[in-house]
């Protein structure tokens, strides 16, 4: 009998390994090309959640631009949890950055007191933008950058409010999966237990993102992987990966397009901006 | 007895890339940059022969400010001639990328300059002729292609300039070592991504460097190859500019990250032992006429009839 080789299924073949190192240097080049070279600005404004996508974020900002540039904002509501605070005040000792605390209940309940029947998830964005508010009030008062934590797994599940956690105009974790922030936060050395805690938007007391999404970010990941290639269901299926995984994804995917891009503005003329006048964001 | 080196009509050449991180559409500023590092070149080994990047002081992803910043060749020319000068420099052959405005046709070209004394020539122009216009990449949504391969003289030997993927195509290097390139200088503009793995660099910079190393090795050439570098509306360009000697092996390397200059030379010495030890451009001229003469091969023939047969 001869040995037999073949090739696993695509669903049983663990994914790629982050280069950490490599991740690591590129994002900090751009962190430091896009405020400091570009921008001609030296401070990065970052909301520091207690989560590991912002611990990330103001990890790469310090290398980037020096702790001491760097100026986190724990902005928790009345419902925050405490272990949230606690956590983003690990990572600002971690790391030396500056560390202040705004509590942002009085601003989300002076205008929620008109809407006392708005549900969780309309309280969520209310909280959401109130905090896209304060970091953008800060950077005009201390003359730095605010810098997004968006991973590329809630961008394209469309788990986020829009134009508040993506307003930031520069982001450098959009491109990586959340199972990539994970890695590449267990390169740069944050504390572990930051890095195994369940995320939570902890808009709502108890919440957990997967509970929110239905499906792990590990699943969603690897789904992701070969859908944004252009796999249709059937090819993933046919490669191993669960249905119900493959309709969550799919269904989050295509329903939440129009929140990855500006507004849709009407066209009427040669010259529509971003439609025939065309330049670049650095131009 | 031993042939004199000049009787076998080789000559060496120290070559300097610059590679660029220009601020986007600041033409003037990134020429005056170039003058600086210019004057450090000058100061340094004094190269003979200067390579420049694709889109080396515009940027590269222009969109519709190419119309804004395209130039004539004759003003590039004369804008690096003057500023090479000026920096102290004598004289010296550039190659390098710009967006040309040829009277109102856009093109992603580069130029090879001659400075001599206090006249300059422009030897030759190649206008990219395979435009990205695929995901990140929008080039022919702006631009016209270039319709030629040539290959041009140089007091260092028959060269040719491939712009960026140009050299992807495996064709197009196989053709300008065929019509006698022995030099092929590459200005380049590559969006950096790949991070799986354990190299020392992103994957999309492996894959180049085995594009280059597998191109020079094949043909027995010399590769110059100048990247642009500098991040650009989150695109980082991942400079890597490099020297391929005709062995296939990168005799120097910049970073992905940083403007710098490469110093290192072209010894065309190296290319004929290169092409004795392996002569896979020899063999290649004996096999090619039965691989064109196919006719199964998607080409035009002039006994063909409209459908093709």
């Amino acid at each position: 009998m001869l040995t037999v080789v073949r090739a696993p299924r695509d669903a049983d073949v663990a994914p790629p390994k982050l280069n950490g190192p490599v991740a690591a240097e590129w994002l900090t080049r751009f962190v430091v090309d896009e405020i400091r070279v570009r921008r001609g600005m030296e401070r990065a404004i970052v909301g520091l959640s207690g989560g590991i996508d912002s611990a990330v974020a103001a990890y790469l900002c310090a290398r980037a631009l020096g702790p001491e540039n760097v100026y986190a904002f724990r902005l928790p509501y009345a419902t925050s949890s405490r272990s949230s605070l606690d956590d983003a005040q690990t990572v600002a000792d971690a790391i030396g950055i500056h560390l202040r605390t705004i509590d942002i209940s009085g601003a989300v309940d002076g205008y929620l007191q008109h809407e006392p029947e708005a549900d969780g998830r309309r309280r969520g964005n209310v909280m959401a933008r109130t905090r896209m508010l304060v970091l953008f009030d800060q950077s005009a008062k201390l003359g730095g950058l605010p810098v997004g934590t968006g991973n590329k797994t809630e961008r394209m599940l469309g788990y986020f409010t829009w134009h508040a956690d993506d307003t930031p105009p520069v982001n450098p974790l959009g491109d990586l999966f959340k199972t990539e922030v994970w890695e590449l936060a267990r390169h740069l050395g944050i504390p572990s237990a930051l890095v195994e805690k369940a995320p939570s938007a902890d808009l709502e007391v108890g919440q957990t993102d997967e509970r929110d999404l239905g499906i792990s970010y590990a699943r969603a990941d690897a789904v992701l992987r070969l859908m944004l290639r252009g796999y249709s269901d059937g090819q993933m299926i046919v490669r191993g990966f669960d249905a119900a995984d493959v309709a969550i994804v799919r269904r989050r995917v295509e329903s939440t397009h129009w929140k990855r891009h500006l507004p849709t503005t009407a066209m009427l003329s040669n010259t529509a901006i971003n439609e025939f006048y065309l330049r670049p964001v650095d131009y | 007895m031993r042939a004199p080196e000049d009787l076998r009509g080789l000559r060496s050449a120290k070559v300097a890339i610059l590679q660029t991180k220009p601020r986007k559409g600041a033409y003037e500023e990134n020429l005056r940059e170039a003058g600086a590092a210019f004057a450090q070149i000058v100061e340094g080994t004094g190269a003979e022969l200067v390579a420049m990047p694709e889109g080396a002081l515009t940027g590269y992803f222009l969109e519709g400010a190419v119309y804004e910043l395209a130039l004539s060749a004759d003003r590039f020319a004369a804008d690096l001639a003057r500023t090479w000068r000026e920096a102290g420099g004598g004289d010296v052959d550039i190659a390098s990328g710009f967006y040309e405005n040829d009277g109102g046709t856009y093109y992603n070209a580069a130029l090879y300059l001659e400075v001599r004394g206090a006249t300059h020539r422009i030897a030759h122009v190649h206008r990219k002729m395979f435009l990205p216009t695929y995901g990140v990449f929008d080039e022919e949504r702006f631009l016209s292609r270039g319709r030629r391969l040539q290959t041009f003289e140089t007091r260092f030997g028959r060269a040719a300039m491939l712009i960026c993927e140009d050299i992807w195509h495996s064709i197009v290097p196989t053709i300008a070592a065929l019509k006698d390139a022995r030099v092929l200088i590459v200005p380049s503009a590559a969006p950096g991504r790949g991070i799986d793995g354990e190299g020392a660099e992103l994957t999309s910079v492996a894959h180049w460097r085995n594009i280059l190393t597998g191109t020079a090795a094949e043909h027995g050439v010399y590769i110059v190859y100048a990247g642009l570098t500098g991040f650009e509306g989150g695109k980082g360009l991942s400079g890597s500019s490099c020297i391929v000697d005709p062995f296939g092996a990168i005799a120097v390397t910049a970073g992905a990250t940083e403007a710098t200059i490469v110093e290192g030379a072209i010894d065309a010495g190296e290319i004929d032992i290169a092409r004795a030890s392996m002569p896979l451009l020899g063999d290649l001229r004996g096999v090619l006429p039965d691989l064109l003469l196919d006719d199964e091969l998607p080409l035009p023939r002039a006994h063909r009839d409209a459908d093709g047969r």
